[in-house]
């Protein structure tokens, strides 16, 4: 492999290039400034011959800027012979000097006071049409549960326990350890500013209230919307992706049924154990920060939890659970078969179902709250 | 073999393969002459794409020797197995298009990565590259969703020629094309590989295309290279694998039609 030059002889108006050594995409760098280099000699001859005896290695890129070159002198009205060239490389130079003759046509002009108002338009028609899938899921998981009630033995029941078992079971120890974690950092933030008022055993009021009625089903809600949320609307998305989800659709079979209906089940029923085993785990943690760092016994801490809540702050917090659940799988699915051909789609839909379904349940949780304060709860 | 390495594109000794105790390729020995297509037939799942897989580094091998245009590709794939890897392009079967890059992006990206060259410069070649290929300049832009199988397959032949690599591996560049954009393919193949002067490794099922463009085929069962040779030396071949794939029902287009 030798490197590549580029010598230029004038005489008179004529000039001759004499192109040598391997003229290929190794040498890329050099060969663009050696053509580059030779503008200005272009622009004096008025015919130019490209001696190519001396080329050892030519590939398409070294020919394209030889091509390139006629090219350029052709538009300014002089003419490049191309002599010396072996008959394998004559080929290639022929083939190039099709290609690239029609021009892209531009991009038109745009102006930007229309373009922002597209986008706005374009947002608000997504906003619509969002609300419009997330009510078509609803609707169409109405449906076959309908469907289900009345067939009762046409329910997956096989896939209704593995799904509970993935996002339930499965999710139970990162879902204890972080709630603990959650309700021994309250506890611990509430014995240290309640202790100035030399208020501290008010601490496992606000623990006690504040992870049964909000935290802990909010949470947990959360953490279930980040793990299983994200993996339904992958596992669909791919499958959406591989065409299992057409195949099943041409076998007669309803993908809401088999594959929509067992998953959101699922939810539906493991986030409320979640959410209760969350709460357990968040007062234990709670028990154990008041009395280590705030020096109350576990006695005195049960007997104050017993006077500060009642059945109703549980209650409040475990009905939201399941209405939660359904909004976390009808977002994670109706994002799954939103996800088109492409690999990023796949991770663009997933972000979305995780983001939106985090944020319609803190809606959802705010909702609860003024309903709950209305009816006094 | 007597043919002396500077003709060898590719050199395989006693190369074996296999996934834990299952031996997949076993003692296999392949030459490929430079500049000539070779065809590799062989049954599914018999380890054409493995033995594809295995000489571009994909594949750990268990032992064995191979050369690619003279180099040696390490035991495991690592530093000199890439550095060779400038040398060779590869269209996979189902394209492996970059999903978040355009057609062009996709051509323009191993020159981007491996050659140092202006942006503007960059995007002629790899046009130049799209509209050998046989596509339109408008298709450029189009995301690999957007594209027909045919078209995707041309756009991977693209990129896999973006380098100017002296060999090319087609894992069976005409699966899943109508017969009519098969034989373009083929034909194309064939044009690039004369102007080019490219070798071409193609694992393919295609008869069409074995009987087309290939200069030479083989055939691998139980393992091994059994019988290699032109198409009409494999079509006299005794091998009973080779005999029943050649001869069988669908083959019988290949077959001197009988007056």
């Amino acid at each position: 492999m030798s490197a590549p030059l580029l010598i230029a002889s004038a005489s008179g108006d004529e000039l001759e290039l004499r192109p040598t050594g391997s003229w290929t995409v190794v040498n890329a760098a050099t060969l663009e400034q050696l053509s580059a280099s030779i503008a200005p000699q272009l622009a004096r001859a008025r015919s130019v011959t490209v001696n190519m005896s001396g080329v050892r290695e030519l590939d398409m890129l070294g020919a394209w800027l030889i091509e390139r070159l006629s090219r350029h002198l052709a538009s300014g009205g002089q003419r490049a012979h191309i002599v010396g060239a072996a008959e394998d490389y004559i080929d290639l130079i022929e083939e190039l000097r099709q290609v690239n003759r029609r021009r892209n046509p531009d991009p038109t002009e745009r102006n930007s006071i229309a373009d922002r108002l597209e986008m706005l338009g374009r947002a608000a028609l997504a906003a619509v049409l969002d609300l419009s899938a997330f009510l078509q899921m609803l609707g169409a998981i109405c449906l076959a549960a309908v469907g289900v009630l009345r067939r009762p033995r046409s329910f997956r029941l096989t896939s209704l326990v593995y799904q509970i078992y993935r996002v339930g079971w499965q999710a139970l120890p990162i879902v204890v350890l972080i709630t603990f974690l959650i309700g021994a950092i309250i506890a611990q933030q509430g014995i240290f500013h309640f202790r100035k008022f030399g208020a501290e055993a008010y601490v496992v009021d606000m623990v006690g209230i504040l992870v049964l009625r909000e935290l802990g089903v909010l949470i947990v809600a959360i953490m279930v919307a980040g793990r299983s949320g994200s993996a339904y609307t992958a596992e669909l998305g791919s499958m959406k992706m591989r065409e299992e989800i057409d195949a099943l659709s041409t076998m007669g079979l309803d993908p809401v049924d088999v594959l929509i209906l067992p998953r959101v089940v699922a939810l539906i029923v493991a986030l409320p154990i979640l959410a209760f085993v969350g709460a357990v785990a968040a007062l234990y943690g709670g028990g154990l920060v008041a009395w280590f760092y705030g020096r109350m016994s576990p006695v005195t801490f049960i007997a104050r939890l017993h006077e500060a809540i009642s059945v109703t702050h549980f209650e409040v917090g475990i009905i939201k659970a399941p209405f939660m659940a359904l909004v976390i799988g009808i977002v994670a699915c109706s994002e799954g078969l939103r996800v088109k051909g492409s690999a990023e789609s796949l991770g663009k839909q997933t972000t979305t179902s995780v983001v939106k379904s985090i944020f319609l349940v803190i809606v959802l949780d705010g909702l609860f709250a003024v309903f709950f304060a209305s009816i006094g709860m | 073999m007597q043919e002396t390495d500077t003709h060898l594109a590719i050199h395989v000794e006693d190369l074996v393969v296999g996934f834990g105790r299952h031996i997949v390729i076993d003692r296999l020995s392949l030459d490929v002459r430079r500049g000539e297509i070779l065809g590799l037939v062989g049954a599914s799942g018999g380890g054409k794409s493995v033995l594809m897989r295995t000489v571009i580094g994909l594949i750990e091998r268990n032992s064995g020797k191979i050369e690619v245009m003279g180099s040696d590709i390490g035991l495991t794939p690592g530093r000199r197995t890439r550095d060779v890897a400038a040398k060779w392009g590869v269209l996979f079967q189902q394209g492996a298009l970059f999903s978040s890059l355009t057609a062009l992006q996709n051509v323009e990206f191993p020159l981007r990565e491996n050659a140092t060259l202006s942006d503007e410069l960059m995007t002629e070649i790899a046009s130049a590259k799209l509209e050998m290929v046989g596509l339109a300049p408008e298709d450029g832009a189009k995301f690999p969703s957007e594209l027909s199988g045919g078209m995707t397959k041309r756009v991977a032949l693209a990129r896999a020629l973006a380098l100017d690599p002296a060999i090319v591996f087609l894992d069976e560049p005409t699966s899943g094309l109508d017969p009519i954009a098969a034989g373009d393919f083929d034909t194309l193949i064939k044009t690039l590989q004369k102007t080019l002067g490219l070798t071409v490794f193609m694992v393919t099922h295609d008869l069409a295309s074995l009987n087309t463009v290939c200069d030479r085929v083989a055939a691998l069962a139980d393992g091994k290279i059994v019988t290699i040779g032109p198409m009409s030396e494999l079509l006299r071949s005794e091998h009973p694998w080779v005999k029943a794939y050649f001869h069988g029902k669908r083959s019988l287009m290949l077959q001197p039609k009988a007056i």
